[in-house]
């Protein structure tokens, strides 16, 4: 299972989404690789993730950059908050 | 892993500002005086959020003002602004900002051990009301965890 964490540069919030997600998942008992990308880069690195974690404020640009795509877009709050990454994972991959 | 350095020069506690952008640029003025970037990255952190919203604001209260490594970042760099008064950036849930940490990197790869280490330090959730209220450069340093004999 793939997991892309990203954000408009692809540092910085990408790093920090990556690490909490790979709390969550802990946290949850489920392994899967997190990448970070930056918004230029979504399309190819979600080509084979089912899972994309962003800010609701780059949902949108999000879901136009990757288009037609399996991965199931994730919008997280609060980057630092693991229990609300692990529920909305959880929902999303359960 | 480490956490770049966080100087005296690199905190600013209490500072008074209009704006967002007022607080990024005081960001940015802190990662010039030490010596992490040029006066430029402040202009391209600024830029970002202009460009891609205020995502930035990665959790309530919290700015993580940033831009891709550059010619204008000349080590990797940390700051922290404390505001006076807080302003809102224009996220639906984390506004209004009380803190703005700024984040300079040289290269997108290796900055991510440092990144987990922050990440660890603002995953209390009540650090940034703490932060916001920080009174020395010293008591800041601690709360985020930094080792002072490691800066020496």
């Amino acid at each position: 299972m793939k997991i892309i964490a990203v954000c408009g540069v692809g540092i910085g919030t990408s790093a920090i989404l990556k690490v909490n997600a790979e709390r969550a998942l802990d946290r949850l008992g489920l392994s899967a690789d997190v990448d970070a990308s930056d918004l230029a880069g979504i399309a190819a690195a979600a080509a084979d993730a089912q899972v994309i974690l962003t800010s609701s404020e780059l949902a949108d640009a999000v879901r136009a950059a990757v288009g037609r795509s399996f991965a199931e877009i994730v919008e997280v709050s609060n980057y630092f908050d693991v229990e609300e990454i692990s529920t909305k994972l959880e929902t999303s991959l359960g | 892993m480490t956490l770049p350095p966080l100087p005296d020069e690199a905190i600013v506690l209490g500072a008074h500002v209009d704006d967002w952008r007022g607080a990024v640029r005081e960001a940015g003025r802190a990662l010039v005086r030490s010596g992490s970037t040029r006066s430029e990255y402040a202009d391209r952190m600024i830029a970002v959020i202009e460009e891609f919203g205020a995502y930035v604001v990665i959790a309530p209260g919290l700015a993580l003002a940033h831009a891709r490594p550059g010619p204008d970042v000349r080590a990797e760099g940390l700051a922290v602004v404390t505001l006076a008064e807080p302003v809102p950036f224009g996220h639906p849930h984390n506004d209004p900002v009380r803190v703005v940490v700024g984040l300079a990197v040289s290269n997108a790869e290796e900055h991510v051990a440092s990144v987990a280490r922050l990440a660890n330090a603002f995953n209390d959730s009540g650090i940034v009301g703490r932060i916001a209220k920080a009174e020395t450069a010293d008591e800041l340093r601690a709360m985020l965890g930094f080792d002072r004999e490691a800066e020496a």
